[in-house]
């Protein structure tokens, strides 16, 4: 058994949300120069410009790419081998407060979706932990904004729906967020599972960066179909029209209900903002 | 290239057609959900609005803090569609002006046509590079609601495009709801 002390989770934690909100992970920064040589619309090419002029401002000057920091999405896989003394999840949270802070980021989360007063310092995290051999800790973090967050959906189709029907969806999906999630987006698609099992599956597979196909060959040729599909609409940087509505369709899969297809369609904006710690 | 410029007339406001790239200078007023929630809340009492609207600019935005030495963190749009069952009063009174991004409905495009006022999209998640088009920044109101006060901007040279003009033109139907078959 192999241990490691909280403290330690929290420090990691405070420095990867720093990096995280002011450099594009190099895998969309690439993509988003890739669009920009092959954007065809001048009014679509002059948006791409600023977003990539963001991202060097964001970097060299260490300020948050966007004023939504979010809220941090965390995807933790920990080893069964492994024991963290203290309190791992304060940790994290810990690690987000002190960040957030020092980075002069701003605090975007309520206390009570009701009575809706700020907690003042970003927190609560929301953590997925998954138990995994060995005696590692890996730590996927995710500061998500709320303006591609609450685009996303889920739909239960029924089998007979099959793939015309998964597509029919994601495109739906995105065609209603239009200019909303600030294209060019990522898509992220969880299908199978259940309900909340294909919700966590496209928030998952917006962690796998952009350069990265799905192993499965049948299921890397229907991401690549279905963003020929989203870049077909038009939508464009913020709406506006253009070649590039989505950088990256990501999709991943899971055992299903003899009855179900469940899908579900989490959107990130051009924004992505992802970190992976390795304790 | 246009330019506008706080406080603005209707008649103003109409030249500005759907598709123009215009830089806004000057007062801006930065407001998102809980203090349009407020202001919603004052017109409802008969309370004054913290600020006098008539000709102004709202720009829908709740930016980072300010680091020491700069003036606002980051501060680009947000989505503007839910200011959308607060816009209709504002306009009323006179708001000229919304920058923001995304969609309006259908109840603000024909309040906006009945008063001459115009939507501006602005690069949404651009918020390090709009930030630096912002010289001044001090809240107003509502101090309560942190990163939401309500706050008076300067802009300098803060770069838009119409999306919905005073005519109602607007830019987003030509290019979303295509819906689109998969095959």
């Amino acid at each position: 058994m192999r241990r490691i002390q909280s403290n330690d989770v929290k420090e990691r934690v405070r420095q990867a949300v720093l990096t995280a909100n002011t450099q594009l992970p190099e895998d969309v920064l690439l993509a988003l120069r890739e669009a920009r040589l092959r954007e065809r619309s001048s009014r679509a090419a002059g948006i791409l410009d600023i977003i990539l002029e963001n991202a060097h401002l964001a970097e060299t000057e260490g300020i948050p790419l966007c004023q939504d920091t979010g809220m941090v999405v965390v995807e933790m896989e920990l080893g069964s081998q492994l024991l963290v003394e203290g309190d791992l999840e304060a940790a994290i949270n810990e690690g987000i407060r002190t960040g957030y802070q020092e980075g002069y980021f701003r605090a975007s989360v309520v206390r009570d979706p009701l009575n809706r007063i700020n907690t003042g310092d970003n927190t609560p995290a929301i953590i997925h932990t998954h138990l995994v051999p060995g005696d590692g800790l890996t730590i996927n973090l995710l500061p998500k904004g709320a303006g591609s967050e609450n685009m996303g959906q889920v739909a239960m189709l029924k089998p007979s729906q099959g793939l015309p029907g998964i597509k029919d969806f994601v495109l739906k999906v995105v065609t209603e967020a239009g200019p909303n999630p600030c294209p060019p987006i990522v898509v992220g698609v969880g299908i199978g599972g259940n309900m909340e099992k294909a919700a966590l599956l496209a928030k998952e597979a917006l962690l796998r960066p952009l350069n990265q196909s799905n192993p499965r060959p049948d299921l890397a040729v229907l991401e690549k179909e279905l963003l020929g599909m989203i870049n077909a609409t038009g939508i464009g940087p913020q709406g506006l029209g253009g070649d590039t509505t989505a950088l990256g369709v990501n999709i991943e899969v899971y055992p299903t209900h003899i009855a179900s297809l469940p899908v579900a369609v989490s959107l990130s904006c051009h924004a992505t903002r992802r970190i992976k710690i390795e304790l | 290239m246009k330019t506008i410029r706080a406080p603005l007339s209707a008649e103003e406001v109409r030249k500005l057609q759907v598709g123009d790239e215009v830089l806004v200078q000057g007062v801006v007023y930065a407001a998102r959900d809980a203090a349009h929630r407020k202001m919603i809340e004052n017109l409802d009492k008969g309370e004054p609005l913290p600020f006098e609207i008539p000709g102004q600019i709202i720009y829908y935005v709740g930016p980072c803090p300010a680091p020491p030495g700069q003036v606002i963190g980051s501060a680009g749009p947000t989505t503007s569609g839910r200011m959308d069952s607060y816009a209709p009063a504002l306009i009323e009174q006179g708001l000229k002006v919304m920058i923001g991004k995304g969609k309006r409905d259908q109840g603000v495009v024909e309040a906006m046509v009945r008063h001459g006022a115009v939507y501006l999209a602005a690069v949404g998640g651009a918020g390090a590079y709009l930030s630096k088009r912002i010289i001044s920044a001090e809240v107003v109101a509502y101090p309560e609601l942190g990163p939401e006060a309500l706050r008076k901007l300067e802009f300098k040279d803060f770069p838009c495009i119409v999306a919905i003009d005073a005519q109602g033109n607007n830019i987003f139907e030509n290019v979303n709801d295509k819906p689109q078959k998969a095959i």
